[in-house]
């Protein structure tokens, strides 16, 4: 499975994508969206609300199930992207594009925590028993 | 890791030669979706899919006395099916009037019957049924020899005869909810998609040539995910979801399937149901926030309190819908409260089936409230 080095994971299937500018932006795997299955539903969390780091901030459904939005970061959220929450599928075909929602972290030290690829692959992997 | 292996069908290595994403169903090794589930169920409303239902289990029921018997064990009655081939769809209960399982069970000419009941209860049913023979003559037999394949879908009929040329003349006429003997094949006019098509019991290894034949003639391997939605548009329960052995037909929108009308006729659970006064009844819901409904969330009425029992996105509505079990005197039209996640979400209670043979039964969709 390909998972992109640059960037940085969280063990409940989150995906962080740092930006110069320090803000980051928020997705789910590609690994998550195969266990989910068709998307049908993204409800995020809003512009300006305050996120705390492993609370659940938002859903994405599939025809099959609902699965929660971690905050993989404390901060400030930024944007959402009306676009992914309007056609849901495109997480399907293109997961590492289809980012959800942009953060303001607090503390960027706090990213240093996140796991990288290779530790995110161990996590999807041991999915595949 | 499941230290019991999980049984499989005939068809278990045709699944994962297409690739299917195979899931435990039951203790069954079964296809959930070939890659994609929306893909699948929309192939079955618009032109045709096939499943792999073989997990489901076929009881033959032969000997002198299979009419009576079955009339004392199903909730409808047999004595209904007057044509042979003809099927009847009904509840068995228990004395308190819960349902041990739905199923179908067709009449044979020669006065025997076949039944096909459910996965996950089928050593409960078989077990219940044994302990019910006596004083009856009634053998039963469980049909673990042959496969089942549902083709369903508006080109079901086209790609059956250009599959299987020798079935064009028995099944131009025949009729929904009736089924015929071919060889050592068994062929009905049911399903469980709310579209035309067939399900074919035939033994195990023709069912992987049909299934091979079926799919070169471009029908749509379609999984138990799609079966799920396809069913739920139907206006079909599922049994251990819409209704178990703690509720009644009454209460979970099967009044139509109990046959009071022969008063000689005490089946069992009879008495319960005559005495027995629901609250309740399953409802259609369609959501009206965005959102996707799912079983168990609680459903807030100005008459009380009741509890969705199967949920999910309708591919063909576009939104979401569930069957509910809701207070009696909520009437279709109804707005309605749904609780998802701590937020309540509006939804109209409707009348079901939403979708029969690939089209909208909803009077007028509402447009998409915007959030």
């Amino acid at each position: 499975m390909t998972i992109p080095s640059d960037l940085k994971y969280t063990e409940t299937h989150e995906w962080i994508k740092m930006h110069p500018d320090g803000s980051v932006s928020i997705g789910i795997t590609d690994h998550a969206q195969d266990l989910l299955g068709d998307m049908v539903f993204v409800e995020n969390p809003t512009p300006g609300q305050h996120l705390v780091a492993g609370k659940e901030c938002g859903v994405v459904e599939s025809v099959k199930a609902a699965s929660d939005i971690y905050a993989p970061l404390s901060g400030r959220v930024l944007a959402v992207n009306i676009d992914v929450e309007t056609s849901p599928e495109q997480i399907n075909t293109d997961a590492w594009g289809s980012w959800l929602f942009t953060l303001q972290p607090d503390d960027p030290a706090e990213i240093d925590s996140l796991l990288d690829a290779e530790a995110y692959r161990a996590i999807a992997e041991a999915d595949h028993h | 890791m499941s230290p019991i292996p999980l049984k499989t069908t005939a068809l278990n290595s045709v699944h994962r030669e297409l690739g299917a994403k195979m899931v435990d169903f039951g203790g069954w090794d079964m296809p959930l979706h070939y890659g994609s589930q929306l893909a699948e169920h929309l192939a079955v409303r618009q032109s045709v899919g096939m499943f792999d239902v073989s997990h489901m289990c076929i009881v033959d029921i032969t000997g002198n006395d299979a009419k009576p018997w079955l009339r004392h064990l199903l909730a409808n009655d047999v004595a209904r099916l007057a044509t042979p081939g003809r099927a009847l769809y009904s509840c068995m209960l228990n004395p308190t009037g819960g349902i041990i399982d739905d199923l179908i069970v067709y009449a044979n000419a020669d006065g025997s019957y076949r039944m096909v009941i459910n996965a996950g209860t089928t050593d409960k049913d078989l077990a219940w049924m044994q302990q019910h023979l006596a004083p009856y003559q009634v053998t039963l037999l469980p049909r673990r020899d042959l496969a089942m394949i549902a083709l369903q879908g508006p080109l079901a009929t086209e790609k059956l005869w250009q599959a299987v040329p020798g079935l064009r003349a028995l099944t131009s006429d025949l009729k929904p909810f009736h089924s015929i003997h071919w060889q050592d094949w068994f062929v009905a006019r049911t399903g469980y998609t709310g579209e035309d098509g067939f399900e074919l019991m035939l033994p195990a290894s023709a069912a992987v040539t049909l299934w091979r034949q079926l799919y070169a003639l471009g029908v749509q391997p379609t999984g138990l995910g799609a079966r799920d939605t396809l069913r739920l548009e139907a206006g079909m329960n599922l049994y251990g979801q819409d209704m178990d052995d703690t509720t009644s037909p009454l209460d979970s929108g099967l009044a139509w399937t109990v046959d009071l009308k022969d008063p000689s006729r005490q089946f069992i659970g009879r008495t319960a149901l005559e005495s027995h006064k629901t609250n309740y009844r399953l409802a259609g819901l369609l959501l009206l926030d965005k959102g996707v409904l799912r079983a168990h969330q609680p459903v807030d009425t100005a008459a009380g309190q009741g509890e969705i029992t199967s949920g999910s996105f309708s591919p063909t509505l576009q939104r979401s819908i569930a069957l509910a079990r809701l207070p009696g005197t909520i009437a279709d039209g109804t707005i309605v409260q749904v609780m998802v996640r701590n937020k309540p979400l509006a939804a109209k209670v409707v009348s079901y089936p939403f979708v029969r043979h690939g089209r909208s039964l909803l009077p007028t969709l509402p447009s998409s409230q915007e959030t």
